[in-house]
């Protein structure tokens, strides 16, 4: 919602662009097949059709919209997903505009009970977390889709029916420009938490409603405080109630405030009734000059989720396959990690290079990983939002205490986005060999980086395909490396070590992988470990291949 | 599974919020007064115990505001 007089498109600082309805070659009859259609021109969209793209695979994305989201909504960007920016060869805007971050401050009634430390070394390559409204990173994602000949935007074109069939898929698509039948071979989903998809195919998100109800209000002002995360439990400006404020650029402030569970949200909500309640914040936060309202809109704790994120030939990608709170910055960055999974899965198998069981593993990696965020967003949105007396009365003393007890302070931790380790995916075979070592990133886990004393970071020398690490003599050259070839023609086979393609003469990544001359850790595209072997066989090396490859283990 | 020091602590969390729940407010100070003679009698150390009740009686209005609020900038640690 946007202040009387200013049309939903009508920011105070983004340029919202109008796209029209294209010509398309089904206006005229033709019947072509197309091999992906993605439905949601939004950042997970964007994202999968980018990572199809990359691995060489076209796409068709669909947007019912004319331009992009209305809102900043999902500022946060996590270091993982600026990862999978960066991979996509992407990032570039998104660093150049975002602000990015590594603490947080935690008050209770004024006083600062907890500073938030992000995990953060000298070894990463990207800060923990970055701020940037989601238009922008819709925008930079956009730009980057219009420049990939392998993707075609169709904008102000609705999908109003998904049939699937035994071939593929038959999507009714309505446009400006008149109705037409788009035939693909698989559809992601990714049209968001109110998916027309996911009622077209009859299936429903299943999990909790809390109670907890939010204000997200944006303003622009001429504030002095650093990025950071402010939590403030008990404040004078919203008494009985929680206020959460984030920096974004261009002088644009992120204000959050819990409502009472009294209180009527059709008055709260009214604009009248957001400017008092976001001044007095304001005010609370020493702020006394001028501020102008951008934007604003109200938001319900949920953990929902479908069951199952693929149904044969249409897959669920992002909120349309899950629903979490906001506390853990989990939306979005959740959102991308999906689309990075499923895009270079799906780009396997639709260029011949894996079979379509691999599709199978998409939904246990990344529905639990969603199970994952519900556990930690229940106990986060329970501190936030304490739905009972019990939960209230404890909250209180957890914080009482934490003025000057630090036993406490960790109840007050947002428990925020880390990434999710793939330990129980059927991709993931080899974790017995993760007793041989006493560090480095274990089987299913996200690859850690490391930053070079020749430059650069290590993950810059991965492939777009499968990489393998392999330290000491370089043992996979002749007809070992040939096998693996043979299995991913992508395969990037990176020598670590004096003759290798990384000297890596101090050990810095040989001691944080606990690596010997032999030791091999195998890497998926989206830069999770498939296995790693203190000494590789090249018979386990294939074999986990393979699998990755969505061959059935023996 | 392995649990840790603020693990068992937030089981301890949990299981007050429930049993707070389940008391009801007309008892409730009751219950607190019932369970922290338990707890006494479990610890058996007295000192001990007079020590947590001054922990307890700390900050209980929380002083009001201070003056480093919400606005004021944090020590870049």
């Amino acid at each position: 919602m946007r202040p009387a007089g200013r049309g939903p498109l009508q920011s105070l600082y983004f340029e919202y662009p109008t796209f029209d309805a294209p010509d398309v070659p089904e206006h005229s009859g033709a019947s072509l097949n197309h091999r992906v259609a993605i439905v949601g021109a939004g950042p997970i969209g964007l994202t999968a059709a980018l990572t199809l793209a990359r691995h060489g695979i076209a796409s068709v994305v669909l947007d019912a919209k004319t331009s992009f989201n209305d809102g900043s909504r999902a500022i946060c960007i996590a270091r993982s997903s600026m990862q999978i920016l960066d991979r996509l060869g992407v990032a570039q805007p998104f660093l150049a505009k975002a602000l990015g971050w590594l603490h947080g401050s935690t008050f209770y009634r004024g006083r600062v009970i907890y500073r938030l430390e992000m995990p953060h070394s000298a070894h990463d390559k990207f800060l923990p977390m970055y701020n940037l409204q989601q238009q922008y990173i819709e925008q930079y994602l956009h730009d980057a889709a219009v420049r990939d000949p392998l993707i075609e935007m169709r904008w102000a074109s609705e999908v109003t029916d998904t049939r699937p069939d035994d071939q593929g898929v038959t999507l009714h698509v309505a446009s400006t420009k008149g109705d037409y039948k788009l035939k693909v071979d698989y559809v992601l989903a990714a049209d968001g938490a109110r998916s027309g998809v996911r009622s077209q195919m009859g299936l429903r998100l299943k999990g909790e409603n809390y109670e907890g109800r939010y204000v997200i209000a944006d303003v622009r002002m001429q504030h002095d405080y650093p990025t950071e995360r402010r939590a403030l439990f008990e404040p004078k400006s919203n008494p009985g109630g929680t206020v959460l404020i984030h920096k974004q650029p261009d002088d644009i402030w992120r204000i959050d405030y819990q409502l009472r569970d009294d209180e009527d949200e059709s008055v709260a909500v009214g604009e009248v009734e957001i400017r008092r309640r976001v001044g007095a914040i304001i005010a609370e936060i020493g702020h006394d000059k001028e501020w102008e309202l951008e934007w604003w809109s109200i938001y319900k704790a949920n953990t929902l989720c479908l069951d199952d994120y693929r149904h044969g030939r249409v897959i669920f990608v992002g909120d349309s396959a899950h629903i979490v709170p906001i506390f853990g910055v989990r939306g979005l960055n959740n959102g991308l990690a999906d689309a990075y999974d499923i895009g270079w899965k799906l780009a396997y198998v639709l260029s011949g290079h894996a079979n379509e069981t691999l599709l199978d593993s998409y939904s246990p990696e990344r529905r639990g990983a969603t199970l994952d965020v519900f556990a930690n967003a229940t106990k986060s949105t329970r501190f936030m939002t304490p739905a009972t007396r019990g939960l209230k009365l404890m909250r209180d003393a957890a914080l009482s205490l934490s003025i000057s007890h630090d036993f406490a302070k960790r109840f007050a931790d947002p428990r925020q986005m880390t990434p999710y380790t793939y330990a129980n995916s059927p991709l993931t075979l080899a974790t017995s060999e993760d007793r041989e070592f006493v560090a480095g990133p274990r089987s299913g886990a996200a690859c850690i980086n490391c930053n070079l004393a020749s430059g650069g970071h290590l993950l810059d020398h991965a492939g777009i395909g499968f990489t393998a690490l392999v330290f000491g003599e370089h043992l996979l050259t002749g007809a070992l490396g040939d096998a693996l070839y043979k299995l991913d023609p992508q395969i990037t086979l990176l020598g670590i070590g004096p003759a290798g393609d990384l000297a890596d003469t101090d050990r810095t990544i040989a001691d944080a992988f606990d690596a010997k001359p032999g030791t091999v850790y195998l890497l998926r595209p989206d830069l999770h470990v498939a296995g790693r072997w203190r000494q590789f066989g090249i018979e386990q090396l294939i074999t986990a291949l393979k699998t990755c490859l969505g061959e059935p283990s023996i | 599974m392995i649990t840790t020091s603020f693990d068992r602590l937030e089981m301890a969390y949990d299981a007050l919020a429930d049993a707070i729940d389940r008391v009801g407010p007309e008892q409730e100070a009751l219950f607190f007064a019932k369970l922290a003679l338990t707890l006494a009698h479990r610890l058996d150390n007295a000192s001990e115990v007079i020590a947590c009740i001054e922990i307890a009686l700390r900050d209980l209005d929380a002083g009001g505001q201070r003056s480093d609020g919400p606005g004021a900038v944090p020590d870049p640690s």
